[in-house]
Parts: structure tokens; C-alpha cells; sequence
């Protein structure tokens, strides 16, 4: 099948303006973070950072600044409370399992938003096999943590909170601080994770004012390099490996530290940080003009989490009935705009975005979302030609659906 | 909850962008509906029957699907076209179509068997909205396609009520 491919990227010759948004599921690396790594290849540092020669002790100290960045950033204590792990999966992973792990015999319950990533989801519900228990609490309509169903399902035998800063398919920001207060009071062993894989570098997230545990970052969510991010682990809380080998310099990850990796996702968070406001207000006036525009061009469409302040300033999820979901990233994509779908179509299953269905949407409007997420790196003009060539994609697209499924 | 890399083929690719026999029929001898907006898989046949000589003249189609469900939605309308109903029916299988198209990846075989299902259902319609009974070729038993494409309805009906017992629920709370 993959000699199907060059006949489908033949399809996209000729397209004059591309516009990447589907910073959800992978990222554009800017060119100067590409530069901040490449010497870390086969120039300097490629020692282990654990080994007595001069690319080893090279690598050692690029590492160790990493770690103080990626630290301060979020408002760390200690540059010892951050472990780069190969991603947001593999940080999510950790956070969970080693908790639950590190804290047998303590409890059993392990309580979770129903509109975590899958990646949580799925562990979480791994982790019954080891005698745990999940319990979802629900959002309401905007995907907001109903915080009193939470105050009454937190207990004794509760282990872990799990609730993402900002759900990453809506762009709720979740109020991480009442959360994490509702839940201490209650009971203050239990540990508090929050993925803020979308929140870093958005909104701002630090750990002390929030006081969670556990916290997980991802590199490409901020464009960094893929297969890298960190876990944020609070001073003096145990947790448990998930993998066993060669430990370096973080004892919760073994393995050989990758410091080309490394080094692109400490330089994609000093440059997302280092002009915060900025490049957030830059975000959210591209993300408005992309959703008024849309919103202004088409009809029948439903706008998925909240408005405002209390959306992440990159993220634009819109529901376009009568529209199939994977018909139109195709379509888009043959005009150079690149976005992804809820749409259950690529599965024989129906089983639609869970975070779409939670929030009361039916299936047919899970089907017909596009999840868009800007970056401060668009233009006005990127966003011009979105909405340029976006509505003449869906009224093709609805105009081959006709009267079909029309009751 | 798995993703699956969809390479889609150059036919399949030109009957997404340049779909034939696309649109509603509004002489139509016989309109069929299979799938459901639920599954995100939906498609409208129309045939155009040559009652004296039983042969299919045209086919239409308008489709709620995926590009693949709109590619074999499309490629069925030509199939048929200038079949006898009889040949209609022994000949278009979900394989055949599959075949026809240049293959599909596994995850899509449904939607041929769905573009086949909704054929089928309009053959049998023919002769059910005719009140003359079905010849012996149409067996009283539904075919594999027509069942697939019921069972996917079925499916969907028992999503939506638990998905509206659950709204149910939360409104409660």
C-alpha cells in the first residue's frame, strides 16, 4: 500500500500556500530550534552524560542546563523534580503507573477526568488488572471537571488525581487549583498528575501555585523536537520505575539520555516562554479570526468547549454537520491545509472522539469536527487562506452527502 | 482507539475528487438507504430500472462517509450499470467491488460491503414496493451485505439510546 503514496503526494503538487494545523498530532520544528540541536548530533556533546571523557562531561552540562530551563519554567524547586522521558505517552505512563506502583497497599482507587487523553485513559484502565480502580468524573458541556462530583468521590482509599490543565481536543482550561484543593482537603495522601502537555507554554502552569505532584510536558506540544518530554515529580514522593535498565543522570528513566532531543525541547521552551504574553495574545487573535471567520462563512456548525479566557489561546475544534470528518481533512489537505478529525471513520468500531461525546455531542457532530490548533508561528495570511479554501471544502464535500440522512 | 495509516489508492483518490453518478435521482424507480449518520457511513441509491427487459439503465449515489465509502459508493453506480437486475445481484459482491476499486485498506472493507448493502436493498425493494413477489435468484435470507449494513444500523441505535441514557444520568447529577 505505501506505493499508494506517491500517487497521493503527486495529488498535492502545485498547491501555492500550506498551512500546518494540526499541531495536535505533531509539529512544524522552527528552523532556529533545528539549529539549536544539530551540532548536539555529531559536533559536540554525543558522549554519555554519565562517562569520564570530554563528550561525556560536554554532554553532562548541556543536560544540566536543560534540566534547569525546563525546571524553572514551570516553577520547579529543583532541577532533580524533572525527568525527560521520550514523550507525553511515556510521561503519562510513568506518572500513573509508578505512582500506583510506588503506593500499594495505600489504596486502590485511582480517579480520572472522562476527557483525559487515551494515553491515561488506557493506563488507567490497565492498572484494574493490577487490582486498582478507575473512576471517571464527568465535565459538563464545555468540558469543565465537575469539581463537586470529584469532592465526593475522593476517599480514603483514593491513590491518584489525574486531570489535564488544559484538555487537549477542546482547550478547556480545568481549574487545576481548586482541584487540587478540593482533593488534599479531603484527603491530602493522595497524589495530584496533571497532564499540562497542552497548557505549557499557553497558560500559565507552575507548580507551586497550583501545588500538584506530578505534571507532564511534551516538546512537540510547544513545536519542539517529537519523542521528547518531561515528567515533573514534587520533591520527596515516591515513584516507581516502569522500565528497568542503565541509569544515567535521571533515576526514573534508564537509558542513554538523548541530548539532541533534549536540547530542542529546552530551546522550544525558552522560546515560548520568553516572550509569554506576546506569543499567547498572538495565538488566541489567530485562533478568533480563524473561528469568527468560519463561523461567518458557514452555516450548521457547533462550536466544541468554551469561549474566551478559559480556552486555550491555540485551539479551534468546530463541528461541521453534514460533513464527514475524514472526507474533509482529504479535501483540505488537497488545497495545502492540514487538520485533523474526531471522525470514527478510519475504525470498523464507532467510536467517535470520547472527549466530544462527553461534552453531549452526538456521534454525527463527533464525526464532522476538525480539531485546529495555531501556533505563534502562523499569519493573518495563514489564517486568510484557511478560510479562504475551507468553506468551498465543505460545501463540495455536503454537496456529495445531498439529501442522504436528511429525516 | 487506534489510528491506522490510510494510503489510499489513485482510483479511490479520483472517484473522491471526480465522483461519478454522483447526486440525487429524481426519476429513480427505486431509492435505497443504508448506514447511518451515527457511524459516519451513509449512502443514498438510486436505480433507474428498465421494467419490460429488467435491466439497471443508471445508478446514482449521494454519500455520508469517508472517501472510501464515497469511492465505492461511486464505482458500485458504474458496476451496475446495464446489468440485469438478476446479474446485479449474483455478480456485485463487497470482494468484487474491493477488487474493482484497487483495493482498500482492511479497516475500510466496510464500506464496500456497505455500498453493496445499499444495492442490494434497492433490488430487493424493487420487488417488495411492486408487490409482485421476489424472484427465485433474491433468497428470502439477507445476504451478507445487507446484513452488515442492518447490523451497522442496529449498532448505531443502541450507541445513541446508551449515549442518551447517560445524558440521561448526568443530568440527574
Amino acid at each position: 500500500m505505501v506505493e499508494n503514496v506517491k500517487e497521493l503526494l503527486k495529488l498535492h503538487e502545485g498547491i501555492t500556500h500550506e498551512v500546518y494545523l494540526d499541531n495536535e498530532n505533531s509539529s512544524i520544528i522552527p528552523q532556529e530550534i533545528v539549529d539549536e540541536m544539530l551540532p548536539y548530533f555529531n559536533k559536540k556533546a554525543y558522549g554519555n552524560p554519565t562517562l569520564t571523557h570530554k563528550p561525556g562531561w560536554e554532554a553532562f552540562e548541556v543536560i544540566m542546563n536543560c534540566f534547569g530551563k525546563i525546571s524553572k519554567s514551570i516553577g520547579a524547586k529543583n532541577i532533580e523534580d524533572i525527568t525527560f522521558t521520550p514523550g507525553e505517552t511515556e510521561a503519562n505512563n510513568l506518572a500513573i503507573m509508578g505512582s500506583c506502583f510506588a503506593q500499594k497497599g495505600k489504596g486502590k482507587k485511582i480517579i480520572i477526568s472522562e476527557i483525559e487523553p487515551i494515553n491515561v485513559l488506557q493506563v488507567t484502565e490497565m492498572m484494574q488488572k493490577f487490582g486498582f480502580i478507575m473512576q471517571k468524573i464527568p465535565v459538563n458541556k464545555e468540558g469543565f471537571v465537575n469539581l463537586e462530583r470529584l469532592k465526593e468521590v475522593v476517599d480514603n482509599d483514593t491513590v491518584l488525581v489525574s486531570i489535564s490543565a488544559v484538555n487537549n481536543e477542546i482547550g478547556t482550561v480545568q481549574p487545576i487549583k481548586e482541584a487540587v484543593d478540593i482533593v488534599k482537603t479531603k484527603n491530602p495522601n493522595v497524589l495530584f498528575h496533571s497532564d499540562a502537555s497542552d497548557a505549557y507554554g499557553r497558560i500559565p502552569f507552575n507548580v507551586e501555585d497550583l501545588k500538584v505532584d506530578l505534571a507532564t510536558l511534551s516538546s512537540y506540544k510547544i513545536q519542539g523536537p517529537r519523542g521528547m518530554g518531561a515528567i515533573y515529580l514534587r520533591e520527596g514522593i515516591n515513584l516507581e520505575r516502569i522500565l528497568e535498565g542503565q541509569i544515567g543522570t535521571q533515576k526514573l528513566w534508564p537509558g542513554v539520555e538523548n541530548t539532541p532531543l533534549i536540547v530542542g525541547f529546552s530551546k522550544a521552551s525558552e522560546l515560548a516562554f520568553q516572550n509569554f504574553e506576546a506569543n499567547t495574545a498572538k495565538m488566541r487573535m489567530l485562533r478568533d479570526k480563524l473561528i469568527d471567520g468560519i463561523f461567518a462563512e458557514l452555516d450548521n456548525l457547533r462550536f466544541n468547549g468554551p469561549k474566551g479566557d478559559k480556552r486555550s489561546p491555540d485551539n479551534a475544534n468546530i463541528s461541521i454537520l453534514r460533513a464527514e470528518g475524514e472526507a474533509l481533512t482529504i479535501e483540505l489537505s488537497l488545497k495545502g491545509v492540514y487538520v485533523s478529525s474526531g471522525s470514527a471513520c478510519s475504525r470498523r468500531l464507532l467510536q467517535p472522539s470520547h472527549v466530544l461525546i462527553a461534552i453531549g455531542r452526538i456521534f454525527e457532530e463527533a464525526h464532522g469536527s476538525i480539531l485546529m490548533k495555531v501556533t505563534r508561528n502562523h499569519t493573518e495570511e495563514d489564517i486568510a487562506y484557511v478560510l479562504e479554501v475551507l468553506p468551498t471544502a465543505v460545501n463540495r464535500i455536503r454537496g456529495i452527502v445531498g439529501s442522504t440522512g436528511v429525516h | 482507539m487506534s489510528r491506522i495509516p490510510l494510503p489510499y489508492n489513485p482510483k479511490v483518490m479520483d472517484l473522491f475528487r471526480n465522483p461519478k453518478n454522483l447526486g440525487k435521482m429524481d426519476d429513480a424507480t427505486v431509492v435505497a438507504v443504508a448506514g447511518n449518520p451515527a457511524c459516519g457511513d451513509m449512502i443514498t441509491f438510486y436505480l433507474k430500472i428498465d421494467e419490460e427487459k429488467q435491466v439497471i439503465m443508471k445508478a446514482q449515489f449521494e454519500s455520508y462517509g469517508c472517501a472510501a465509502n464515497i469511492a465505492t459508493s461511486s464505482i458500485v453506480t458504474e458496476m451496475v450499470k446495464g446489468l440485469t437486475l438478476e446479474k446485479a445481484w449474483e455478480d456485485i459482491t463487497w470482494k468484487k467491488v474491493t477488487e474493482e476499486i484497487g483495493g482498500l485498506p482492511s479497516v475500510k472493507f466496510h464500506c464496500g460491503v456497505l455500498a453493496v448493502g445499499a444495492l442490494k436493498r434497492a433490488i430487493r425493494q424493487y420487488f417488495t414496493q411492486k408487490n409482485v413477489g421476489g424472484p427465485s435468484w433474491i433468497p428470502a435470507e439477507h445476504t451478507f451485505e445487507e446484513k452488515q449494513a442492518l447490523e451497522e444500523e442496529e449498532l448505531a441505535k443502541t450507541l445513541s439510546k446508551r449515549l442518551k441514557i447517560e445524558e440521561e444520568k448526568k443530568a440527574e447529577k
